[in-house]
Parts: C-alpha cells; sequence; structure tokens
C-alpha cells in the first residue's frame, strides 16, 4: 500500500510541464504567479523535498499544459533556479533553465508606502539589475526602490 | 511622453549638462527675453514648495510666458480623490509645458508617461529634483572655472539628502573627489558608494569635520542634519552641533574653497558664515533662476543662444 501512495505522489505526466528546483519559500508564490488555482487540468504541487542544492526545494507538475515562455519567466523572478520540462508523450522533449525577463510588468508590488504605484490605479514596473545564483534584484522604475526576490511581495 | 521631459538628472547627458550650464551663463547675463511669448506653462504643485514655485514661475515670467496651476493639492482636485494621470490629461489640454512637485516618489515618471506634453520633476518626494542638481552643478561651475578633478567635501545627512546623492551621480562625468562627512547613523548608504566604485570615483569618509578636510576643499556642501530622521534622539543631540560650520573654521581654507547649502538652513551653517566672500547658498539660490530658464527652455525645445540679444 505505502509503495502505491508513493506512486501516487509522483505520478509520472503523459503530457504538460513540470517545473522543478523551485525554492521551498517560493513555491506557492509560484503557483499564484501562475495561476494555478483557476486550472482545470490535473494539477501537483510539492513542497519540502529533499534538495542537494537547495536543502528544500518545490515541485510542479501540470499535466496538458504547456506554458507561453513569457508567462513561466515571470516565475524566475521569484524562483531564478527553477528548471522546466516539458512533456510529451511520456518523454522530457525539453529541459530548460527558467530566463529572467530584463522588465517586469504588473506582477511586483513596490514596498515603498510611498510610491506614485502604491496610491494609484496603474500597473507597477520593475527593472531586473542584478543576477546573483539564486538572488534577483527588482528596481522600481518609478521609485527607484530595490526589492530582492527573497521578500518580493506579489499584487 | 515626451523625449524633453525631466524626470531625473539621469534624462540629462553631460553634452547637454555643459550646454545648459552655457545656456544658464547666458541667461544671467540676459535675464529678460520674451521667448515664450504665447506659451502657457502649469506649474502644479500637489506639495508646496515656495522656494522652488517661486523660481520656476519667476524663471518663465522673465522668459515672458503665462502660467497656470496650484500651489497647493488641497486647492486642486486631487483632494476630490481625481487621480493624478487625470489631473495631468486634462492640464496637458491647455499647456505647453507642465512643471511639478508631488510627495509621492515616481510621481514625475508616471506623470511624463501619461501626456505628450514635456515635464519637468521639480521633485518627487525623497527620489529625485534635478533643477536643483543642475543649479548645484551651475554653481561649482561658476565658482571654480571648472567641473574636472574638484575636492568636493559632503556634511551632514548624507543617507537621506537627495540633493547629495543626485549631485554624486551627475559629478561622474567630471573625475571629483569626494569626501563624506557624516556620522553613523547618516552615512553615505552603500548603493552610492558602490555607484562611486563603478565609476572611479574617488571618496574617502570620515565622522570629524576637521581642518585637515575643510583646509583642503574646493567645495563644501552642507546638509541639514534633521530630528525626524534619529532612532536615537540621544544621538541626535549628541551630533547636531558636530556638524556645524562656523566662521573661525574657514580660516586656513583654501582662497577658492566656496560654501554650498540646498537652504533651508537650520543651525548647521552659524549666521557668522553669511559675511564670508566663502558663503555662497544665498548665491546658489539665485543660480537655480537662470538653470531653470536653461531648462526650461530645453524642455520646449528652444536653443537660447540663437536668440539675438539686442533686446535686452
Amino acid at each position: 500500500m505505502m509503495t502505491d501512495k508513493k506512486e501516487l505522489a509522483v505520478a509520472a505526466l503523459q503530457a504538460g510541464t513540470v517545473i522543478d528546483h523551485i525554492p521551498s519559500s517560493a513555491l506557492f508564490k509560484a503557483v499564484k504567479i501562475l495561476g494555478l488555482q483557476d486550472m482545470k487540468t490535473p494539477v501537483t504541487v510539492g513542497n519540502n523535498l529533499p534538495s542537494k542544492r537547495l536543502g528544500a526545494k518545490g515541485i510542479i507538475k501540470v499535466a496538458d499544459v504547456e506554458f507561453a515562455e513569457d508567462v513561466i519567466n515571470r516565475i524566475a523572478i521569484i524562483a531564478p533556479t527553477a528548471r522546466i520540462n516539458i512533456i510529451r508523450d511520456f518523454q522530457v522533449v525539453e529541459k530548460r533553465q527558467v530566463s529572467i525577463p530584463e522588465r517586469v510588468v504588473g506582477l511586483v508590488k513596490c514596498d515603498n508606502p510611498k510610491c506614485i504605484t502604491n496610491n494609484e490605479p496603474m500597473h507597477t514596473v520593475f527593472n531586473v539589475t542584478d543576477i546573483g545564483d539564486d538572488r534577483v534584484s527588482l528596481r522600481c522604475h518609478y521609485c527607484n526602490h530595490t526589492v530582492d526576490n527573497s521578500n518580493v511581495r506579489l499584487l | 511622453m515626451n523625449p524633453n521631459s525631466l524626470v531625473t538628472i539621469d534624462d540629462i547627458s553631460k553634452d547637454e549638462m555643459l550646454a545648459i550650464l552655457k545656456e544658464a551663463s547666458f541667461f544671467e547675463e540676459h535675464p529678460n527675453h520674451r521667448i515664450l511669448e504665447g506659451r502657457v506653462v502649469a506649474t502644479l504643485f500637489f506639495e508646496p514648495s515656495t522656494r522652488t514655485r517661486l523660481s520656476f514661475e519667476t524663471a518663465v515670467n522673465r522668459l515672458g510666458g503665462r502660467i497656470i496651476g496650484f500651489s497647493d493639492a488641497s486647492t486642486s482636485s486631487s483632494s476630490k480623490g481625481e487621480t493624478l494621470k487625470d489631473t495631468i490629461k486634462m492640464v496637458s489640454n491647455y499647456v505647453d509645458l507642465i512643471i511639478m512637485r508631488h510627495h509621492l516618489e515616481g510621481a514625475a515618471r508616471y506623470a511624463s508617461e501619461v501626456t505628450d506634453v514635456p515635464v519637468i520633476n521639480a521633485g518627487d518626494g525623497a527620489n529625485q529634483h534635478p533643477s536643483q542638481t543642475m543649479l548645484d552643478l551651475y554653481s561649482i561651475y561658476k565658482t571654480q572655472g571648472r567641473l574636472e578633478n574638484l575636492n568636493i567635501t559632503m556634511v551632514g545627512d548624507l543617507k537621506y539628502g537627495r540633493t547629495v546623492h543626485s549631485l554624486l551621480m551627475a559629478m561622474r562625468h567630471f573625475n571629483p573627489n569626494f569626501r563624506f562627512v557624516a556620522c553613523e547613523e547618516l552615512k553615505m548608504p552603500v548603493e552610492y558608494k558602490d555607484f562611486c566604485d563603478k565609476n572611479g570615483i574617488s571618496y574617502t569618509e570620515y565622522t570629524d569635520f576637521s581642518p585637515e578636510v575643510i583646509n583642503t576643499s574646493d567645495i563644501i556642501y552642507m546638509t541639514r542634519v534633521q530630528r525626524e530622521r534619529f532612532s536615537d534622539l540621544m544621538e541626535y543631540e549628541r551630533v547636531k552641533n558636530i556638524y556645524t560650520l562656523h566662521n573661525a573654521m574657514l580660516d586656513n581654507s583654501r582662497e577658492n574653497l566656496r560654501i554650498l547649502h540646498p537652504l533651508p538652513r537650520v543651525n548647521e551653517i552659524s549666521q557668522d558664515v553669511d559675511d564670508n566672500p566663502k558663503a555662497y547658498y544665498f548665491d546658489q539660490a539665485r543660480n537655480g533662476l537662470f538653470t531653470r530658464q536653461a531648462l526650461i527652455c530645453r524642455a520646449l525645445g528652444i536653443n537660447p543662444l540663437n536668440i539675438k540679444t539686442n533686446d535686452d
């Protein structure tokens, strides 16, 4: 019985997308960014799984969906280590790292309460200024305040 | 979005900076020109700032333009809950140029994005105030005859003082040697020191406002140390007078030294300095007028140096 349960938790996808190596702390932000709560196809979310590199990692499997590149790259801001696997017919046909966009529009909240974006009905705009191994710095296009991926707040 | 808008000092290239300084010096010699005849300029001061507003409005008046606007958001429709975007869109129907001050950071950037009329940022919260930086540059240029290779000492609140940050960034073109004099709580932030490192700008940090620093300076840029910046009021009481400049401290200073201050001053420059010919802060404020005349021309795409001066 134990084996069955284990297999159920990591069931292989016939087709779809697997996002692996998400830092545990960023997993639920990634879920929100990708809008998984509104998906109709099977979605599997795992967290706090052992990872040599990250200590603890999260993983997301979405059946029958391949995300557009600009959609999936949005999670790069909070999870620059994430890896994307595209599955077709039980085979991994594409494997790549998320790539960090230069500009992030309408996704991240500026943490400066005096920033115009927190006081007007408008989109936020952040420019990516610095990229480390697992660190991304974003600078608000309007007020110049900097936030990094570990304390990003989503809109 | 109008490409002539001025939101941050970064919008002005080195060549443009030098051209603006030349134009400011032209306006200093010939302040009255009716080159804005028939033009209407809006001064939208969502946050009151008498000094800056009067300087801009005088600049427009001396150029023969007309002014509409408000000096306090409570007399504008933003007090009824109108968005900044709507106010800017509405005003854009009437004017050739918008000069605005706002308490929110990034307001001028956003305003410049929602209109085709050029926008000049006259201060957005603690963020940017490029016309102040240009008048500081003009004051340095005028008193030293050059911008290159100067020993510039910044004193007081280097942590929150937006004028020192913008000046530091603008000076990157001119190989300055900075000295930062501040207490621990108000030290120059790391990001600006990184900026200096990246741009090959030399700087030294001091906690003492010592004769050694004063006597080797070409420019001393004083700023106000504000009580509300301190988490520890004991620390404020300790440092508030350490960074006060007295006349006697200038006895062995360089002949060409000039003291700058963005004003208003409280007690960081003692009154006895005012009569010293090295005190330059009141002239500095006056330079704001000429610099702003030049910036208004830049925003409207007018080259004042092409104008005949025989009508003075």
